[in-house]
C-alpha cells in the first residue's frame, strides 16, 4: 500500500524537524509549518519518512495509506467541497 | 423568474402549531421509507456542502444501536454574516424545521434531538422555545435547544459536536466524522435547519412533488440570502433553475450598475457581475465558472463601491475568526489579511501581490477544518476580480470609494469559545 505523510495540523507547532530530516517531501511555509508534497512516499524514501515521523517533537507527523481519507490530498479547487458547515460523511 | 413558497409563507407571518398542522397536515411516521424518499427526491444539504441527505441519514441509522443510540442535531447557528436564511426560516416556520428534526430522530433511531442556535440571537431562541412548548405533546423524541458561542467556525459540524459533548466549540480533525463518532461518541446526524424543513415537506408530499421545482440534476428549491446593493435585501426561495441576475431582480434589482457579486458568503468567491448574471445557481453551472452557492448567499457590489476595501474587511474578519488551532490558519490568515490591507492602503510593493497569490495556494487544505480553505478561496477571488483596483491602490493608495460605509457586515464577535 502506497503511503504518504500526514500532518496533524492541530498538534504541529512548527518545530521544523520534519523538513530538515525529509526535504524530499516536506518543505516549510513562510511561518515554519510543513507543506507536504502530495506525491506519496516511494519505497526508497520510506526510511527517511519513518525517521521524520519518529523525530517530530509533537508527534504530529504520521504515515497513512494513500486510500485513507484523512491522508488524501485535498482537491485543489472544488468550490462546493469547501463548506464549513456540513462536511460530507466519508469525505469527497 | 418564479418566487417559490414551499418553505417560507407568502406573507412574513409566523404560524402557530395548530395553523401549521392545519396547513401542512399531520406529521408522517418517518422510518426507512423516508430515507428512500429523500434519495428519490435528490435532497442535498443546505448548510453549504451540498451532500446528499439520504446518504447521511442512512449512515447514522446504520450505526445507532442500544447503548449508543444516535443523536440528531438541527444546525441553525448560521454564523456566516452574509446569511440570514436560517433565522428567517426558524422565525417564520419553526414547526417545519422541528417536524424535520422529529422525523430525522425517528428515522435514525435517535433518543436525543438538539436544535443548535447562535447565542447571539435571543429573540430567535424565544420563538423556538415557544414553538417547542406548543408541540410538546406531539413530539416523540424530546428536543433540547443548545446555543453556540457567536464565533464563525462554531457552526461547523465537528465544532458543534465538540460543543454538545461539553468541550469548546472548535473544529477537530476528521475522521472520525460525526456520523461515526459524534456527540459523546454516539453516531450523530447533523443537518442544516433548511435541509430538515425540506425533509418534512418531502415526507408529506413525496419526491415527485419535490422534483417539480428546480432541475433534474438539482431538484427542489433553495433559500437565498440576497444583500448588498439591491432594492429589497432579504431571503428569496427559488428553484435551482434561477439565474443570479434573476434572483437579484426578485430582490428589487441592483441599485446602480453592479460591478461584482459575492456568491456563497465569506467562504465563497467574488465574480464579475456580467459573468455571474446569466448563470443558473445549479451547482454544476456555478462550478463551471468556479463558484458555489455555499449556504445560499448572493451579495451585490455596485460600481462606485470599492471591492478591495470590502474584501480587506472580510479577510480581517476571517483571520480574527480562526479557531487558533492550526498554524497555517492561525498564523497564515492574519499575515494574508495584513498584507492585503497594506496593499489596499498603498503601503506595499507590487511583489506583495505575488506573495498573496502564493499564500492562498500554500495555506489551502492545511487546517483541521476548512476555514483556511474558504478564506483563501475568498482571497484568491478578490485578487482575481479586483486585480486592476489592487494595482491602482498599490500605486495611488486607497481610492475615494474606500471610505464609503461598509456593504458587507464584518462584526467583531465576542471572544471565547464557551
Amino acid at each position: 500500500m502506497r503511503q504518504r505523510i500526514r500532518v496533524d495540523p492541530i498538534a504541529c507547532k512548527a518545530h521544523g524537524v520534519c523538513a530538515e530530516l525529509f526535504p524530499e517531501r516536506i518543505r516549510l511555509d513562510d511561518w515554519g509549518y510543513p507543506i507536504v508534497d502530495p506525491r506519496g512516499v516511494t519505497p526508497d524514501l520510506m526510511k527517511l519518512a519513518r525517521l521524520a515521523v519518529a523525530e517530530c517533537p509533537r508527534t504530529a507527523l504520521h504515515l497513512a495509506d494513500v486510500d485513507d481519507p484523512a491522508a488524501r490530498p485535498k482537491p485543489e479547487d472544488p468550490p462546493d467541497d469547501l463548506a464549513l458547515v456540513s462536511p460530507p460523511p466519508g469525505g469527497a | 423568474m418564479t418566487l417559490h413558497s414551499r418553505l417560507l409563507p407568502p406573507m412574513p407571518v409566523a404560524e402557530d402549531y395548530r395553523a401549521h398542522v392545519a396547513g401542512f397536515g399531520p406529521l408522517p411516521g418517518g422510518g426507512p421509507a423516508l430515507i428512500a424518499e429523500l434519495d428519490r427526491a435528490g435532497l442535498t444539504g443546505h448548510g453549504g456542502a451540498g451532500f446528499p441527505a439520504a446518504v447521511k441519514w442512512r449512515a447514522v441509522a446504520a450505526r445507532s444501536k442500544p447503548g449508543s443510540r444516535a443523536v440528531v442535531v438541527g444546525d441553525g447557528a448560521e454564523t456566516e454574516p452574509a446569511s440570514f436564511k436560517d433565522r428567517t426560516l426558524l422565525a417564520l416556520r419553526p414547526h417545519l424545521v422541528l417536524d424535520g428534526l422529529q422525523l430525522a430522530a425517528r428515522t435514525v433511531d435517535a433518543d436525543r434531538a438538539v436544535l443548535y442556535l447562535s447565542r447571539a440571537n435571543d429573540s430567535l431562541g424565544r420563538t423556538v422555545a415557544a414553538a417547542l412548548a406548543e408541540r410538546r405533546g406531539a413530539d416523540t423524541v424530546p428536543v433540547e435547544v443548545a446555543t453556540a458561542p457567536p464565533r464563525y467556525v462554531a457552526g461547523e459540524e465537528t465544532a458543534l459536536v465538540s460543543r454538545l459533548s461539553g468541550r469548546p466549540a472548535r473544529p477537530r480533525t476528521v475522521p472520525p466524522r460525526p456520523y461515526d463518532d459524534g456527540v459523546d461518541g454516539r453516531p450523530t446526524l447533523v443537518n442544516n435547519v433548511e435541509t430538515l424543513a425540506h425533509s418534512a415537506l418531502i415526507a408529506r408530499r413525496g419526491a415527485a412533488w419535490f422534483r417539480a421545482a428546480g432541475t433534474p440534476e438539482a431538484p427542489g428549491t433553495v433559500l437565498v440570502s440576497v444583500s448588498g446593493a439591491v432594492g429589497v435585501a432579504g431571503v428569496y426561495e427559488v428553484g435551482y433553475d434561477a439565474t443570479v441576475g434573476g434572483i437579484v431582480e426578485l430582490a428589487g434589482g441592483a441599485l446602480g450598475t453592479p460591478s461584482a457579486v459575492l456568491i456563497g458568503g465569506y467562504f465563497g468567491r467574488w465574480c464579475a457581475a456580467g459573468r455571474a448574471w446569466p448563470v443558473t445557481i445549479e451547482p454544476r453551472s456555478l462550478r463551471r465558472i468556479g463558484l458555489s452557492l455555499g449556504a445560499g448567499v448572493i451579495a451585490v457590489l455596485p460600481a462606485g463601491r470599492c471591492g478591495v476595501a470590502e474584501s480587506d474587511r472580510v479577510l480581517a474578519f476571517l483571520a480574527r475568526e480562526s479557531a487558533g488551532q492550526c498554524g497555517p490558519c492561525h498564523v497564515g490568515l492574519p499575515a494574508l489579511a495584513a498584507t492585503f490591507h497594506a496593499v489596499a492602503q498603498g503601503d506595499e510593493r507590487p511583489a506583495a501581490l505575488d506573495r498573496l497569490a502564493r499564500w492562498v495556494l500554500e495555506i489551502r487544505g492545511r487546517g483541521a477544518c476548512r476555514h483556511p480553505d474558504g478564506a483563501t478561496l475568498f482571497a484568491a477571488s478578490a485578487l482575481e476580480v479586483f486585480a486592476d483596483e489592487l494595482r491602482r491602490h498599490l500605486r495611488l493608495g486607497p481610492c475615494a470609494a474606500s471610505s464609503a460605509a461598509p456593504l458587507m457586515p464584518t462584526p467583531v464577535l465576542a471572544p471565547g469559545w464557551r
